[in-house]
């Protein structure tokens, strides 16, 4: 499948996204993932840490932001590795949402291995929240 | 509160096995945004050569935190959850997550490191089948902030 990966070019841009996620979503994260700290569905606990206010999962910005590839790769099961650093909180304010851009760029080709790295740059507001974000794809 | 850092190269007993079903596939999707039919549609999810509906690539973190708490909820380890940031995760998929799947998890703690009051705990999840064909390998970073901050 070397030719799939011959077709790119290390920093084409090959999708971008917006997701809002808002307390609902937060709430249907922590269920799904079983993740139920109470930092990113109850204020108060949140801003007794220091926190400015509820944040959004780190897992669930991952999960969120990886979509884009895999539906640009046509097969989730193509997504092999998926790496991100958590450098900065996701706010979720109520009422109102958070909107998340998704940006994903052709980082790294292996024709050997014929797998492409899509780097993704991952912020809210022009501010990045995810660092090294990296999914390799098999192709 | 401590961390315990005589933890690092600690290798736990195999974890209780994980059966993963579609419909926790589907809830897991959802919450993610994960709108590819392949999480969701058993038929969608063949024609791609999958036995069955395939996981996000994020799910693999609801069966590794189960090897987690192993560490995490064991009083021993000193490590107090309510100072806990994440620092970083990486998921190494040997091959996709599907419906039917029944897993097992073996949690090493790679690392812990002490500095300056901040902890850092480098954790690897090594999920494989029931025969021990390796499944994902999920590797987490968090760091453990100091009493007094």
């Amino acid at each position: 499948m070397s030719d799939a990966v011959a077709d790119l070019t290390v920093g084409t841009e090959v999708a971008r996204r917006e997701v809002t996620v808002d307390r609902a979503r937060l709430i249907r994260y922590a269920g799904a993932s079983g993740d139920f700290n109470p930092i990113h569905w109850n204020a108060r606990v949140a801003t007794s840490v220091g926190l400015p206010d509820v944040i959004a999962h780190g897992m669930w910005t991952m999960g969120a932001a990886v979509g884009v590839v895999a539906d640009w790769a046509g097969d989730p099961g193509k997504v092999v590795d998926y790496q991100v650093r958590f450098t900065r909180p996701v706010p979720v304010p109520d009422p109102g949402a958070a909107t998340i851009e998704v940006v994903a760029v052709v980082g790294a080709l292996d024709a050997e291995a014929g797998t492409a790295r899509i780097d993704l740059t991952v912020s809210v507001d022009g501010v990045r929240v995810l660092g090294k974000a990296q999914a390799v794809v098999r192709l | 509160m401590q961390v315990d850092t005589s933890y690092a190269g600690r290798e736990y007993p195999p974890n209780a096995v994980y059966e993963v079903g579609r419909e926790k596939l589907r809830e897991f999707a959802d919450a993610v945004g994960a709108s590819h039919p392949a999480h969701t549609d058993p038929s969608a999810a063949r024609a791609l050569g999958h036995p069955d509906v395939i996981a996000p690539p994020t799910f693999a973190v609801v069966v590794a935190q189960r090897a987690e708490a192993q560490l995490f909820e064991d009083p021993a380890a000193g490590i107090d959850f309510s100072r806990v940031v994440h620092a970083d995760e990486r998921f190494t998929h040997h091959r996709p997550i599907h419906a039917g799947d029944r897993l097992v998890t073996v949690l090493h703690v790679d690392s812990i490191t002490v500095r300056a009051g901040l902890a850092m705990i480098t954790t690897r999840a090594e999920i494989a089948d029931e025969s021990g064909a390796a499944v994902a390998t999920v590797v987490s970073s968090l760091a453990v902030r100091p009493e007094d901050s």
